[in-house]
């Protein structure tokens, strides 16, 4: 795979051979853990292993709270509770899990936001981007459907909230929204559906990232430099890369321990603290909560759906358009869908190529502010619906928009890019003379 | 190394106030920091206060409020009140539940839940401790939890000491003044006062004191396993910066001739 030139496997003893000639399956393994990997990955490559294992973990936790869960309205809250008191380590699979939601938008935002400064998602990586796109999608959609199944009183108003979304679809929405529900609205063939689904879509996501390491593994990774690794021949090739096993793996385990020294400290001192009190409260359809409030990891969508109230100017215009068919929630909900289609198509809207935004002067400083525009929506996201937060989020919205729609295209054709490295290993040379301080670029001269 | 650390770091900040600001919006409630002993990630459960409690809810919230997630049983667990097997049978038998088979009420076992709460507006109480912030500090950030919890048993121990002493009445119900209770006014009279409950070994029974041993005792029946999930905890981080300890230093071997042949080549 990968194309970069390297040594594969061949198989030597007999009953090797045989295996061998019937289903390569040592060969794919072996091709998979040895590819050739840019020597300069830094420590945001790390996020790739972190979300594998958040993964499995939701996988593994999740199927044994399966075990003892029930998805019916009257049982549900309990059989959680019960979870919580009488299954053994069930606190902790629980917290687990629940914590390792979280885990794993963290990583997932750090992962996506890396690929961003870095240009990871140019060509000839746009699939693997795209697929990734989907896999985060599908993340939201597993958390929320999750995060439905305790059946609190978040539970039950942020499915109402988040179902009625699809019900502001002109034409189409009610009986879309009936039809997401399982009735008119959310009640027990809702919670069964969800479960359902919230077991189904982790395995989906799986696949899909398979998906996605086969398509980086086709191209071989990105790297900080930007700069593609020399395929002319092998020897060329390992200037600049080395195998992914040992050197990436131990790198990156290193980081996952790391990372979940704090994940476990989070689960075992304050295992609420992502949570929200209201949800250790039984749902209750005649109770609506003072506040509802989706989990973290949706609040900067969230606070792009809400900003476009029908006192937005362009609100109005869409609606005086379209005869009032966009009014302002189906506006908001196009808006919040729009935010992340505008991310998942930026291979084609980044009209730079220039790759890495280490070499991008101007980039640099709209992605910042882009990184401080994410953290701004998401504070928005939580707070109540009201001035000033109402105008910030509108500014911090149009910015995400403009991120991706106005500055990204004018960008390639208005800056002067730095100088690139011809090759990684340049890169890495050029690298290590800065950390000494120069002091040893007088003996360059030598070389 | 730094960069995960800053991440890291950014997005709990980042959490933090979301978090802390989903909470917010209960009004001016006045939240006392009472000093439990089980805060922190070191505090546990001090048995003998748990005991306490669960008297003051038996002999005074029983009479309205229920518990019906936690089982009669776990009376005995360790790290709990951890009452000795005859008295939690004995304690059991004073309420009645409904039996399915018999088709009738008998005496409760062990094995049963407490009952449900008698008044239909006196909320359940299994959970009650966490299913009310009393902190969201500091500066909104909320990462005080790690150190004091979410404020739940303040929370409640200080609606118990949070009365005025000003009523009065709306459509036929006698509302009460409260400092902590969100909007200032709550249906329930004052439960407990200077001595309501009196203790066998004569411990201190004025309102602060009993305020206090019956909202740890709620702590207890929200969250009966917080020993064993803190001792996981600790199980957790010290393995794993063990982990880290050693995958670092093989890191680092493994990179330093790597590393050695850039640094010479330069």
């Amino acid at each position: 795979m990968s194309g970069i030139p390297h040594d594969h496997y061949e198989p030597k003893t007999k009953g090797e051979k045989w295996l061998n000639s019937r289903l390569p399956v040592i060969g794919l393994v072996y091709d998979t853990l040895m590819i050739p990997t840019p020597k300069n990955l830094n420590w945001m490559w790390i996020w790739g292993i972190v979300l594998a294992f958040c993964l499995v973990l939701q996988i593994v936790t999740g199927i044994v709270l399966a075990m003892h869960y029930t998805p019916h309205v009257d049982l549900a809250f309990a059989s959680v509770e019960h979870i919580m008191r009488n299954v053994n380590g069930g606190h902790m699979l629980r917290y687990m899990h629940a914590n390792g939601a979280s885990l794993f938008f963290i990583a997932v935002y750090a992962h996506i936001f890396r690929g961003l400064y870095y240009g990871s998602y140019k060509a000839p990586r746009e699939v693997t981007w795209i697929v990734g796109m989907l896999i985060y999608l599908l993340m939201m959609a597993t958390g929320f459907l999750g995060y439905v199944l305790p059946w609190g009183q978040m539970s039950f108003w942020g499915a109402t909230v988040i179902t009625g979304l699809f019900g502001a679809i002109p034409f189409i929405g009610e009986g879309l929204q009936t039809f997401l529900l399982g009735g008119p609205a959310v009640d027990n063939a809702t919670l069964n559906r969800f479960f359902s689904l919230h077991y189904l879509l982790p395995f989906v996501i799986a696949g899909l990232v398979i998906v996605h390491i086969w398509a980086f593994h086709s191209t071989g990774n990105n790297n900080p430099s930007g700069v593609e690794v020399r395929r002319g021949s092998k020897e060329e090739a390992e200037k600049d890369t080395l195998p992914f096993w040992p050197y990436f793996v131990i790198k990156d385990l290193f980081a996952l321990a790391v990372i979940l020294v704090v994940f476990f400290a989070v689960v075992g001192f304050m295992p609420n603290y992502l949570g929200h009190p209201d949800n250790y409260i039984e749902a209750n359809a005649l109770a609506t909560p003072a506040h509802i409030v989706p989990e973290w990891y949706f609040l900067p969508f969230y606070a792009i759906l809400r900003a476009f109230t029908s006192e937005v100017w362009v609100v109005q215009i869409a609606s005086f358009v379209t005869g009032g068919i966009i009014d302002a929630k189906f506006f908001g909900v196009l808006a919040m869908f729009g935010a992340i289609a505008v991310m998942a198509l930026v291979p084609w809207l980044d009209t730079s190529n220039v790759r890495s935004g280490r070499y991008r002067p101007m980039f640099k400083w709209w992605f910042a502010l882009l990184v401080i525009d994410f953290f701004a929506l998401m504070w928005l996201g939580a707070m109540p619906a009201e001035e000033p937060y109402a105008s910030f989020s509108l500014i911090a919205s149009a910015y995400w928009f403009g991120y991706f729609l106005v500055i990204l295209p004018l960008l390639g054709v208005i800056e002067k890019p730095l100088a690139q490295p011809a090759t990684i290993e340049e890169a890495v040379k050029a690298n290590y003379a800065k950390q000494n301080g120069g002091t040893n670029t007088t003996a360059t001269p030598a070389e | 190394m730094s960069m995960i650390k800053k991440l890291t770091v950014s997005a709990i900040v980042a959490l933090g106030l979301g978090t802390s600001a989903m909470a917010a919006g209960g009004g001016d409630q006045h939240i006392e920091d009472f000093d439990f002993s089980f805060e922190g990630p070191f505090g546990s459960y001090d048995v003998n206060q748990l005991q306490r409690g669960l008297q003051i809810y038996t002999e005074v919230c029983a009479a309205c409020h229920g518990l019906k997630f936690v089982p009669i049983r776990t009376l005995g667990d360790e790290n709990g009140p951890t009452l000795p097997e005859e008295q939690v049978i004995e304690y059991a038998k004073q309420f009645e539940v409904y039996d399915g088979d018999l088709e009738d009420f008998r005496p409760a076992l062990p094995t049963d839940h407490f009952p449900e709460s008698n008044l239909e507006n006196a909320p359940d109480l299994s959970l009650m401790a966490k299913k009310r912030a009393g902190f969201h500090g500091p500066y909104g950030l909320g990462i005080n939890q790690f150190f004091k919890g979410i404020g739940g048993p303040e929370y409640i121990a200080s609606l118990m000491t949070g009365y005025t002493g000003e009523e009065k009445e709306q459509a036929g119900v006698t509302f009460y003044e409260n400092t902590a209770f969100p909007g200032g006014w709550i249906a329930m009279a004052p439960p407990l006062g200077d001595d309501s409950v009196e203790f066998v070994d004569g411990h201190d029974a004025d309102l602060h004191h009993l305020s206090a041993d019956v909202s740890a005792f709620l702590m207890w029946t929200a969250e009966p396993k917080m020993m064993a999930r803190k001792q996981a905890g600790f199980a957790g981080v010290i393995f794993l910066t063990l982990l880290s300890v050693l995958l670092y230093l093989t890191n680092k071997r493994l990179w330093a001739p790597v590393k050695r042949k850039y640094k010479t080549d330069v």
